[in-house]
């Protein structure tokens, strides 16, 4: 069957059982965009290309398929950047496809032309040129496995406007994926497994360090079993959150620079981490020198590139989670671990009563508040979608995910800007469910563009403003660190309900704790959208804080009684 | 300083992702170089970097993620035969171009150009003995000179081949090298 590159590029993508892609349109991609109106594939016009990467991602993230976004050459490309680098950091199966111009004229700086090979490089997991109609299906082909192999990752697929005009002959059966024949390693060194297996059976003060790596090889029932029988407490990375239920008395909770008190001392009591599908991030460890020093380490990983990266450890069990995980279990002695178990919960007294839960209502709005009635009244089974900031903290801290791929968050890169776009393609990911974007009001205002995507698209998303008028984190570390020099964090921001008025979705303003819950149940009802501009107090800070570079267990802690120290109080 | 070895697919851009590599895990490259193998569709890469066993190991690794990069591995420690080449133009006048044969000839170099106020030697070896000629020559005045970098090779039955040849032959699995 003979036909147009463009034609080959879109019926590939629906023989791969792609429904959705998140593009913007543009002089080297027509060709493309011509033969998607003729195809079954549902196109969302963006309104922005960096509002299209975050899409694939949070589609990616929530459906754990590789979302596609689409864009032409030159500027339409370079706006894609900072969504692929998102994806990259977090490891996000994605397939970015851009237009480029002609391959005639590759090299001769032709209008609209950019190397976006070049440019993305460092930041995707692979990306090819094509220049010929008949390479295209099966690189698309390549592209999905690359993205989805392993430890996944963005890949993008640069096509030139004459491969996608010629003709060539389509044969599903005789483009099938072709890649380099790798070095196929034996990954199993007896030797480390027999180290871990020892280390398992003779820890006394255990705690797993659980991470994103446990969704990506959907380790979820035999990571749940290996927890079980070994009896371990869990303690999770932000992107690892609803790997393992929250309600689950084994899950103690996040760790790291805003995690819970009592799960960083665990963390640095124990006596053996075993880490599951995460990377010693900086965010988790704190200074490595005094990273959990009495603690042996296991970790299990994907990537051989991340063992000994940051943490030395004395078994490496490289490979996916889930089989090394079976692997392991059938190995382990049950223990009693109870007595360091109820230690740990212990040192949550302490926390109890400096949570801001445990005040008395004081018509004071905090965004602790907004986060914890939002994840009551949903009763835990949203998809939450969050930006970059305290609100992403808190949101980490006070909605509790008891299943996996409902916090869609940018932990690696840490991207403003990617609540609303990647909730937007968590919705077209999950139809069904329920999603809710958590966001600053600094980052809300990155990529509220997209606000018109979702009305063009009439789909229904809640959209939850933490609005303190401020760059809360970052004034955060100007008032701990910066003696309280708020240099260019102050923000005004439009009303954001007007705003939304104005793209013709229902909004609402709430400013105490009272209305809050009414709030929440008023958009839960609705059947469309809704946004909610949470106006709450303006410099409330995340605690606890480990400052950068700090020991783990050196942390900030909330003073006993906020209200009395906050500025607006004064 | 430590040695890898590499594989990659011979095709445009896979030298550019070896380098970029390298240059964003901050590893600083003494030399690479790279050649054809006897498939064709396959080149080989020796890689020298200055960097510890632990950067090296994810050098390796990261080299290994790469699409195009069938093989990566860290040899150093292990017997190594390396080899540089070097062409050294050297002045050279009547009167101590007999003293210049002398020398070179304990380097076992060659002359390969000879001209009225100068010669080219041609050497190979290990760094340490082109330094060392180089060291020797540097009196007379050396006037342009040409590296190629290292190549290494492990010795005997300590084999490196490309995968695909190995699919062919079967002969022998490449060694799976320990997780440090």
């Amino acid at each position: 069957m003979k036909l147009t590159g463009a034609e080959i590029l879109c019926e590939t993508l629906t023989r791969l059982g792609v429904r959705d892609i998140f593009g913007y349109p543009g002089g080297a991609i027509l060709p493309v965009y011509d033969a998607l109106g003729k195809s079954k594939l549902h196109h969302v016009l963006v309104r922005h290309e960096q509002g299209a990467t975050h899409m694939a991602d949070g589609y990616a993230r929530a459906s754990g398929d590789v979302g596609v976004a689409m864009a032409t050459s030159g500027p339409g490309a370079t706006n894609m950047v900072t969504g692929i680098a998102t994806a990259m950091m977090d490891s996000s199966p994605v397939v970015c496809i851009t237009g480029q111009v002609s391959s005639k004229v590759i090299g001769s700086d032709a209008f609209q032309e950019i190397d976006i090979t070049g440019i993305t490089m460092p930041i995707t997991k692979h990306n090819v040129v094509v220049t010929q109609a008949g390479d295209i299906a099966r690189t698309i082909r390549e592209a999905f496995v690359i993205a989805k192999s392993g430890r996944p990752g963005p890949v993008l697929v640069d096509v030139t406007k004459d491969a996608q005009q010629a003709t060539a002959e389509f044969d599903w059966d005789a483009c099938t994926p072709k890649l380099p024949p790798k070095r196929i390693r034996n990954n199993h060194n007896q030797a480390e497994f027999d180290r871990a297996i020892e280390l398992l059976n003779t820890a006394k003060r255990p705690v797993i360090l659980a991470g994103r790596g446990i969704m990506l090889s959907n380790a979820m029932q035999a990571f749940e079993k290996f927890v079980r029988v070994g009896n371990y407490p869990v303690a999770m990375t932000l992107l690892g959150i609803g790997c393992f239920p929250a309600k689950d008395p084994l899950n103690l909770g996040m760790m790291g620079m805003h995690g819970e008190a009592w799960v960083n001392h665990a963390i640095q009591e124990a006596d053996l981490l075993i880490a599951v599908g995460m990377r010693f991030d900086d965010r988790v460890t704190g200074d490595l020198r005094t990273y959990a020093k009495n603690a042996r380490k296991i970790h299990i990983e994907i990537d051989r590139a991340e063992i000994n990266k940051n943490v030395k450890v004395d078994a490496a069990l490289v490979g996916d989670a889930r089989e090394v995980l079976e692997n392991l279990t059938p190995h382990i002695e049950t223990r009693d671990h109870s007595a360091w178990i109820r230690h740990i919960n212990e040192l949550k007294g302490d926390s109890a009563v400096r949570d801001i839960q445990s005040l008395p209502d004081t018509g004071h709005l905090y965004a602790a508040h907004v986060i914890n009635d939002l994840w009551k009244e949903t009763r835990g089974d949203a998809i939450v979608v969050t930006d970059v900031g305290q609100h992403q903290m808190w949101e980490a801290q006070y909605y509790h995910h008891d299943r996996p791929r409902t916090l869609i968050t940018s932990g690696g890169l840490g991207t403003m800007g990617f609540a609303l776009p990647a909730g937007i393609g968590a919705k077209f990911a999950k139809p069904d469910s329920e999603v809710w974007v958590v966001v600053g009001d600094g980052g809300f205002q990155m990529t509220m563009s997209e606000l018109a995507t979702i009305v063009q698209e009439k789909i229904s998303v809640k959209i939850a403003i933490i609005n303190n008028g401020y760059l809360g984190m970052v004034r955060q570390w100007q008032e701990f660190f910066y003696d309280k020099r708020y240099v260019a964090t102050p923000l005004v921001a439009p009303d954001f309900a007007a705003l939304a008025n104005a793209f013709g979705i229902r909004a609402e303003r709430v400013t105490t704790r009272t209305e809050s819950v009414s709030a929440i149940r008023t958009a839960r009802e609705a059947n469309e959208t809704v946004l909610l501009d949470f106006r709450v107090e303006q410099e409330d800070s995340v605690y606890p804080m480990v400052p950068a570079g700090a020991s783990l267990h050196d942390m900030i802690r909330r003073p006993h009684n906020p209200l009395v120290e906050t500025a607006s109080d004064a | 300083m430590q040695t890898l070895v590499a594989y990659v697919e011979n095709k445009p851009g896979v030298l550019n992702r070896v380098s970029s590599l390298a240059r964003r895990l901050a590893i600083n490259i003494d030399s690479l170089t790279v050649g054809p193998t006897e498939n064709e569709e396959i080149a080989r890469m020796t890689i020298v970097a200055h960097t510890d066993e632990r950067g090296a190991h994810r050098l390796e690794a990261s080299l290994e993620k790469l699409v195009d990069v069938l093989l990566a591995e860290n040899i150093s420690g292990r017997a190594l035969l390396e080899r540089d080449l070097a062409l050294i133009k050297v002045a050279a006048d009547q009167q101590n171009r007999p003293h210049l044969m002398e020398l070179i000839k304990v380097f076992r170099a060659r002359v390969v150009d000879v001209a009225p106020e100068s010669l080219i030697i041609e050497v190979s070896g290990t760094v340490d003995k082109i330094d060392g000629l180089l060291e020797v020559l540097r009196p007379f005045g050396v006037l342009e000179m040409a590296r190629t970098g290292r190549i290494s090779m492990t010795r005997g039955n300590d084999l490196l081949r490309p995968p695909l040849l190995d699919i062919e032959s079967s002969a022998s699995e490449p060694e799976v090298s320990k997780v440090k």
